[in-house]
């Protein structure tokens, strides 16, 4: 029976050049519920799907507030998640104290980045289990990242990770051209919440299982979670 | 028996004579860090006025009241709004200088908005001086100087203090050491409170300056005539000349005294 | 004993005198706080000074720091920013491990002393207060030693100007030696809580009158006053010489 060899660790390459860890870690980004993130010049929204096991428990926390100025959503393993936003909180902390200065959202990205690399080069690791969404808004503006455990950090206008994510990200590449203008912060959270409904099955949005946040001009970090969300259901 | 409990499990001086601390290379002292400056920068003085920041220091660095060194600068610029200016220890000035070169290259890398919106800004410089000021003194190994930040930030005038045990502060006029004494009274004929700032433009200020660096020549022995001054203006920009000395000075009476001045004869 | 050391004097010694680095200094200044029934304020001169030098006429130390909390750390004006600074980022990652939970001003003491006592050794030196409402809406002010003994009072002045005031506050807000008029000094006049406006009379006068008394105090007066509203400002001009 076939059995892969070169999957072992993350710090063996395959003959074809892959390192499979890092590739079932991005499978496992896949397997969390969906979470939506866009900008305009002066916003960026995030709205996520939240999850719980039955009907007993409670739903898994999607969105992370790390400033007054920067957030996140995760899709994937939350634990790594909390690692990684509480990484964040420290970085802008300290930003803050020693240099009186808001943590910009690009080093933030790249902060990540270099902390999500160093595990997929140093044995006995694993690479980290969780995709994130991060909006923050900074003296360049609005800004939106994609992070992936593999160390790549993108800014982007419009992403969505997550289980049928595919659904939104088609929406809002086809969308894409008018909410990058909206100038309402009010506007723009309803087109990421209509976003996520693209990437629903069989759920429907309720004010238990969805998730907002938004950041920008005038406005810090602000999540939205159970009855406030009722606007925009 | 020895009762001192000091004395018990080390070999005794009876039989072994006693303990030569050279064996174990230790110094009869503790470690010493920092306890007076050596070579020395005098004051730094700085005003606001209504479109920026006037900061000048003369170019002396004396060790005791030998004048050592007579072409330091001690402004330095840190990115296009910032003008850092340093009093006290020259050495230790020089680590600061490091470490300011080290903070614009450390911000130039992988920053795409390095040269406009995520520049440096005076307030950051500041933090960042301030911050280092107060751990040495916690540490008691200070830097032994009084820095002033000048620049501008968000359109206002920027002016904020910051010494050896990292006491900070913030005035529309500021100096270090002497010019605390004899150039802040006379600054401050010219703005003496926030509101004076809008009312005062860049001649005046700067006119106000030049007389203080004047003065303090005259009346302070550690001073040179030489010295550099910067003006952090929002529309024309950061600039910085080095190559300045102290005009219209009136040494007539000088011919007359006698003695120690009250001399008649 | 002789007055004039000589060689042989028994008050020469022969170890060198050791010039060593102080890491503290006096930044002048005076703060004060006063509870009410439902508010407290709390407020400071604007002077920053050493030695003799006026460094600033507007330096503010009374800081809002969120949750309706108000503190002051005065004396040496360096170690108060820290310890301000320090509790500011207390309360931020209380707020994230607690789930946004608005921190008591009791739990806010109790933070406090730990800060100070944790550096008990190299003490922070400041005479701090705080002051807020407590769990049950009531004005509370907390002051504190330079290494964390703390505890809750109506009022208390600190720093440079303290002695001056406190006295003053003894007999102001506590109706210390107050006696009820034609009682013959029997009786004692009874506690009444103080309004907003007469806090805010009595603490321009205390300042006013430290201003004319005290070199290290004036300029400007800040006051920061907590209701159940939130947190307000009041400025007053004090005298520049």
């Amino acid at each position: 029976m076939f059995r892969n060899n070169y999957d072992g660790d993350t710090v063996t390459f395959s003959p074809t050049g892959r390192l499979f860890q890092v590739e079932y870690a991005l499978e496992a980004i896949k397997q969390g519920s969906v979470t939506v993130g866009l900008r305009s010049k002066n916003y960026a929204v995030i709205t996520a799907l939240k999850r719980n096991a039955d009907e007993l428990s409670s739903y898994q926390k999607k969105i992370i507030r790390c400033d007054e100025h920067l957030g996140l959503s995760l899709a994937g393993l939350a634990p790594d998640a909390r690692v990684l936003s509480n990484y964040l909180r420290q970085q802008c902390n300290y930003s803050q104290l020693v240099f009186n200065r808001k943590l910009s959202v690009e080093k933030a990205g790249h902060l990540l980045s270099d902390k999500a690399q160093q595990n997929t080069q140093s044995y006995g690791g694993r690479p980290y289990g969780v995709g994130l969404l991060i909006i923050g808004y900074d003296n360049s503006g609005a800004h939106l990242l994609e992070f992936q455990p593999s160390g790549n950090t993108l800014e982007v206008y419009g992403s969505a990770i997550g289980a049928r994510s595919q659904g939104a990200k088609t929406y809002l590449e086809r969308v894409m051209d008018k909410y990058i203008e909206i100038e309402d912060p009010e506007e723009l959270i309803k087109t990421c919440v209509e976003a996520l409904r693209q990437s629903l099955k069989d759920e429907t949005l309720t004010t238990d299982n969805l998730s907002i946040a938004i950041v920008g001009k005038d406005i810090p970090f602000t999540q939205y979670d159970n009855e406030k969300v009722t606007p925009y259901l | 028996m020895n009762h001192d409990p000091f004395a018990w499990g080390r070999p005794s001086d009876e039989t072994y004579g006693q303990y030569n601390q050279a064996i174990a290379n230790a110094s009869n002292f503790p470690k010493m860090n920092t306890q007076q400056p050596i070579v020395t920068g005098t004051s730094v003085i700085s005003i606001k006025y209504n479109n920026g920041t006037i900061i000048a220091a003369d170019r002396l660095g004396a060790y005791g009241s030998l004048l050592r060194f007579t072409d330091v600068d001690r402004l330095f610029p840190v990115g296009n709004n910032t003008v850092v200016g340093i009093s006290g220890d020259i050495s230790d000035m020089q680590h600061i200088e490091k470490l300011l070169e080290d903070l614009e290259t450390e911000n130039n890398y992988d920053n795409s908005y390095a040269d406009d919106e995520e520049s440096l800004k005076p307030s950051y410089v500041f933090e960042y001086l301030a911050a280092v000021m107060y751990q040495r003194r916690s540490k008691m190994n200070p830097l032994w100087n009084a820095i002033v930040v000048a620049g501008v930030e968000n359109g206002e005038p920027f002016l904020r203090y910051v010494n050896l045990l990292g006491v900070t502060y913030s005035s529309p006029t500021l100096a270090t050491g002497f010019g605390a004494h004899m150039a802040n009274p006379l600054l401050r004929r010219i703005v003496d409170r926030d509101s004076d700032v809008e009312k005062t433009d860049l001649q005046t200020a700067k006119n106000a300056i030049l007389e203080c660096m004047k003065v303090l020549y005259y009346r302070d022995a550690r001073s040179s005539r030489k010295f550099s001054l910067a003006i952090i203006d929002k529309d024309q920009g950061l600039t910085l000349e080095k190559d300045l000395q102290v005009e219209n000075m009136t040494w007539d009476f000088a011919k007359d005294i006698k003695g120690y001045g009250t001399q008649k004869v | 004993m002789s007055t004039i050391a000589s060689e042989y004097a028994n008050e020469v010694s022969n170890t060198p005198i050791e010039h060593q680095f102080n890491p503290y200094s006096d930044n002048g200044g005076t703060i004060l706080g006063i509870a009410g029934e439902d508010f407290a304020v709390l407020a400071g001169d604007t002077r920053h000074t050493t030695d003799y030098s006026i460094n600033s006429r507007y330096e503010p130390k009374v800081f809002d720091c969120g949750d309706d909390i108000i503190i002051s750390a005065n004396g040496f004006a360096a170690d108060g920013e820290a310890l301000v600074k320090r509790f500011k980022n207390s309360i931020k990652w209380y707020h994230f491990d607690n789930n946004d939970k608005k921190l008591a001003l009791s739990s806010a003491a109790r933070n406090i002393q730990h800060l100070l006592y944790g550096k008990r050794f190299f003490p922070y030196y400041v005479h701090t207060i705080i002051a807020g409402l407590d769990e049950e809406g009531k004005g509370a002010v907390y002051s504190f030693d330079p290494v964390g003994s703390y505890e809750r009072e109506f009022c208390r002045a600190g720093g440079a100007a303290a002695s001056l005031i406190m006295p003053f506050l003894d007999n102001q807000v506590n109706f210390k030696n107050q006696y009820t008029p034609d009682s013959n000094g029997k009786v004692k006049r009874p506690f009444k809580h103080l309004s907003i406006d007469e806090v805010i009379k009595l603490v321009r006068d205390a300042f006013t009158s430290a201003t004319e008394r005290h070199i290290h105090v004036g300029d400007g007066l800040e006051i920061l006053i907590v209701t159940k509203e939130g947190v307000r400002k009041e400025f007053y001009e004090l005298k520049r010489d």
